[in-house]
């Protein structure tokens, strides 16, 4: 099994653009997180304490079940999942096959401006992780 | 697949607990839980049916201290036991570092824990892992039960059932009483981390 072991610079460079594209634009907290449920990093707008450890193990299998039961209708995957809550909304989104990338945002941020962002934001993640 | 930061010098291992339905699973975990509170930050999530059977599963983050400047933060996992649910029992087994077998050393649970056991070799195979590869730790629960007056499987039959090829450590454990639950968990702390020092060496 290979082990995911990221370089500082890689981190770093994931991190800028995180807080560059995601939470400057209000988004409250972004992780991203492996599907085995492992924290690849996380970054918040300095206010919400969520407990993103729990969040991660919940999250990979929330997104795992929501893909075995794409396999079920025969699609290949489901690449985006969403919650809407009263207050907060979630936003899961596939990096590639090994990563997700995972927001947390208010009512302040619609839906579509955030997905625009998120594609954008993903691509640039995958440049820098394929240099791995 | 334990994962690496080298940024914030953090090490996450991931530690599942498997075996038959109504074993002890989620006990393991919950006297962790309630015993080790102060190295616990958060609370341990359990996604459980009405009738307190894990339906998907239970999941409990323990900080373990520094190695060589990095931070162990061991994660705790159980899968349902019962038999209808393997695809998710799959699911929760992506990524593991570390497995507790916990069989139910009652009598009449001999051939479930047998069965576990090879599904549990299956499952991994899926993820092109090997049951003889992987840190690995046998547990044989319920040993206070014979107090009890309920017939007991004894040490050298579960021994001979699961691990003849084996040969991975084991303990006699009573989760709920806690007795060798944390002899359990530290013994496989210290191989799963063996295990990943080496692979990374």
């Amino acid at each position: 099994m290979n082990y995911g072991i990221v370089s500082q610079e890689q981190l770093e460079r994931i991190d800028a653009i995180l807080s560059d594209k995601l939470i400057k634009l209000g988004v409250d907290c972004v992780i991203i997180i492996d599907m085995a449920g492992n924290i690849i990093t996380a970054k918040d707008n300095g206010e919400s304490k969520y407990d993103v450890y729990s969040f991660a193990a919940l999250a990979a299998g929330n997104f795992a079940t929501v893909d075995a039961m794409a396999k079920l209708v025969g699609e290949q995957e489901f690449s985006l999942l969403f919650h809407k809550g009263q207050e907060s909304n979630i936003h899961f989104s596939k990096i590639d096959d090994e990563l997700l990338l995972i927001s947390m945002f208010g009512r302040d941020i619609s839906l579509g401006f955030l997905r625009l962002n998120v594609v954008d934001v993903i691509e640039k993640i995958r440049q820098v992780w394929d240099k791995k | 697949m334990s994962f690496i930061n080298l940024k914030d010098k953090i090490v996450q291992v991931k530690i599942v607990y498997y075996g038959p339905g109504r074993g002890g699973k989620t006990t393991n975990l919950e006297y962790i839980n309630s015993t080790y509170r102060k190295q616990i930050v958060s609370e341990m999530v359990s996604l459980k049916t009405h009738g307190d059977r894990t339906l998907f599963f239970d999941f409990l983050p323990f900080d373990m201290g520094q190695i060589k400047g990095y931070d162990i933060k061991i994660q705790l996992y159980t899968v349902p036991g019962q038999v209808k649910y393997n695809a998710t029992r799959k699911l929760v087994l992506r990524g593991v570092d570390g497995i507790v077998f916990v069989a139910d050393a009652m009598e009449k649970q001999r051939e479930k824990n047998i069965r576990s056991l090879n599904q549990l070799h299956e499952n991994l195979q899926s993820y092109k892992e090997s049951i003889f590869n992987i840190p690995l730790v046998m547990q044989y629960n319920k040993v206070d039960l014979q107090e009890h007056g309920i017939p007991i499987l004894p040490t050298a039959i579960l021994q001979k059932d699961l691990n003849s090829r084996l040969k991975v450590p084991y303990f006699e454990a009573s989760a709920i009483k806690g007795y060798n639950v944390a002899a359990t968990l530290k013994k496989i702390i210290s191989s799963t981390v063996v295990s990943i020092q080496k692979k990374l060496l």
